[in-house]
């Protein structure tokens, strides 16, 4: 199993870390991860996007420009990567703030309502994992259980106490997520 | 116990100066290699194993600081990204001069001058031929992956001590902010000054009364002594071309085409081979790993074999695939492709670039 994916969005929206989150809970289950970020000049309300990684063998380029499945956030990101979803694969988004929905036939297309089902859980920094966890239920390539380990390592001890949090975010996502296209 | 974490590649090689017993690092903040200091500064290591971590205040200072720190026996390290490396070149020439032993890391980004942010391979030629003045080489280390960022820092140690010479990590942007696996290596114990006045009879410690003045320099104004000096330093240099050439060859066996490439083109280039496979193309993966020694036998020796071309695939306009021209000796096909100033070729690009100017071409 490879899984070539790129989540891309804002900065300040917690790409980055969604990517870390999953990086670690591949790590958990002993496969090979990559996480590649953008490091250009971002920062709250500019683009940042993660190309993550997750394989059973050793993973060779860490850049990529097809990708299996796309998390797109906003709408510079639909517009630039849309087209970069290889043929067959998964694009999954928040309609929040999109003003041109997907238009490709020959992929699958999921959304989920994040930002909005963060704010109504009142704490709109966990809208990334409601992402995750809509990811993650239509491409379980890590199981639950070593996604809360994953959090576990990647946030530091003094936010432990925001893990139940955490995971309701991710259920959330889970038993949210609405199938716009999907490919036979 | 060895230890697995995700780590940004610039990190993974801060921890492994700590883990490898480094005494100093000096340094001077720079994109995309700034997490170096960040993290040394972060995680504390003069409270951890006494290393001493210091923000110079320039590069020239650092690389000053890194020399005379090598001339007591330190194991002491800095790296910076290119321009901040161009500023330490007065600073190698001396320490290959004086055949004083230090590690540097250079996370390329694109130039020339200031230039970009973005990664680059374009200091090929400043890492493998010079760089400063004056006949002098230095082993040129290009991990690939986090993991070698951080094991090449314990082999980078241990080669500069071995040949006292000046070894350089040549990373890029990629391997640099990018995260991965990294098994952590245990901790090497820093030495104690007893231990490197008796392993290191160079070193200068402190004259005591009745021993040998011990004198750093790179200067003789005697030219005779200074050409003899100068084969002193060339019989070093073959001695490492002939004993220290690192390689990985993937997919090479039955290849009719090659990728010669290091650092993060490497790891573009070895999807490329995939790609090629998957169409039918039989391409393999030269992984350089030594860039100074450069595998020009092995290189050779496989030219005969059924290959029909070289493709050396870097983010420069050219400078490895001088090197790969000179192994080869026109016995076969070479030729060029990379993007520059700060793009990153893709796996397709590559691939396109082998059917076009070598299976084509």
């Amino acid at each position: 199993m490879t899984e070539e994916l790129i989540i891309a969005g804002f900065g300040g929206q917690g790409v980055l870390s969604m990517g870390k989150i999953l990086a670690y809970s591949g790590i958990m289950q002993d496969q090979e991860v990559s996480w590649m970020p953008s490091y250009g000049p971002e920062m709250r309300g500019g683009t940042a996007n993660v190309t993550v990684i997750v394989s059973d063998e050793r993973i060779s380029s860490p850049i990529l420009t097809i990708f299996d499945s796309a998390i797109i956030l906003n709408q510079q990101s639909m517009d630039k990567f849309e087209s970069g979803v290889r043929p067959g694969g998964t694009l999954l988004y928040d309609p929040n703030g999109i003003t041109r929905h997907p238009e490709r036939k020959d992929i699958n297309i999921f959304q989920v309502e994040a930002a909005r089902l963060a704010a109504e859980m009142g704490n709109t920094k966990i809208f990334n994992m409601v992402v995750l966890g809509a990811y993650l239920k239509i491409k379980p390539v890590v199981k639950m259980e070593n996604v809360i380990r994953g959090l576990k390592k990647s946030l530091p001890e003094r936010y432990h106490k925001l893990i139940p949090l955490n995971e309701d975010a991710i259920n959330m996502g889970l038993k949210n997520v609405i199938a716009v296209q999907e490919l036979q | 116990m060895s230890e697995l974490k995700l780590m940004k590649g610039n990190e993974a090689l801060a921890e492994a100066a700590i883990r490898a017993g480094a005494d100093a690092y000096f340094g001077y903040p720079i994109t995309p290699q700034s997490e170096v200091i960040e993290y040394l500064m972060a995680e504390k290591p003069f409270d951890r194993t006494g290393m001493v971590v210091l923000q110079a205040e320039s590069e020239i200072a650092a690389i000053n600081m890194v020399y005379g720190a090598a001339g007591a026996g330190k194991k002491v390290m800095t790296s910076s990204s290119s321009p901040g490396i161009s500023l330490k070149q007065e600073g190698i020439s001396y320490i290959a001069g004086a055949e004083l032993p230090c590690l540097y890391a250079n996370v390329v980004r694109g130039g020339p001058g200031l230039g970009t942010i973005q990664p680059s391979q374009a200091d090929y030629f400043q890492s493998t031929k010079g760089g400063g003045h004056g006949d002098y080489r230095q082993i040129v280390l290009a991990p690939a992956s986090v993991q070698e960022m951080a094991d090449f820092v314990r082999d980078g140690f241990d080669l500069a001590f071995k040949y006292r010479i000046p070894v350089l990590i040549l990373s890029d942007g990629v391997i640099g902010q990018m995260m991965e696996k990294v098994d952590l290596f245990d901790p090497i114990p820093r030495l104690t000054d007893d231990e490197i006045n008796e392993k290191y009879p160079w070193a200068t410690t402190g004259k005591k009364s009745g021993t040998e003045r011990r004198i750093i320099t790179s200067l003789d104004l005697d030219s005779h002594k200074m050409e003899e000096h100068n084969h002193k330093l060339q019989a070093k240099y073959k001695e490492i071309t002939e004993k220290e050439v690192r390689y990985e060859l993937i997919d090479c066996d039955d290849a009719e085409y090659i990728f010669v490439a290091y650092g993060s083109s490497a790891r573009i280039a070895q999807k490329a081979v995939k790609l090629a496979r998957a169409k039918g193309i039989k391409a393999g993966l030269f992984r350089l790993i030594t860039l100074f020694p450069f595998p020009s036998v092995k290189m050779f020796e496989m030219c005969g074999k059924g290959i029909k071309g070289f493709l050396a695939v870097e983010m420069s306009a050219g400078q490895m695939v001088e090197d790969v021209r000179l192994a080869v000796k026109g016995c076969s096909k070479v030729e060029h492709y990379g993007r520059y100033g700060g793009i990153v070729h893709t796996p397709e690009e590559v691939l396109e670039a082998l059917e076009q100017k070598i299976i084509g071409g």
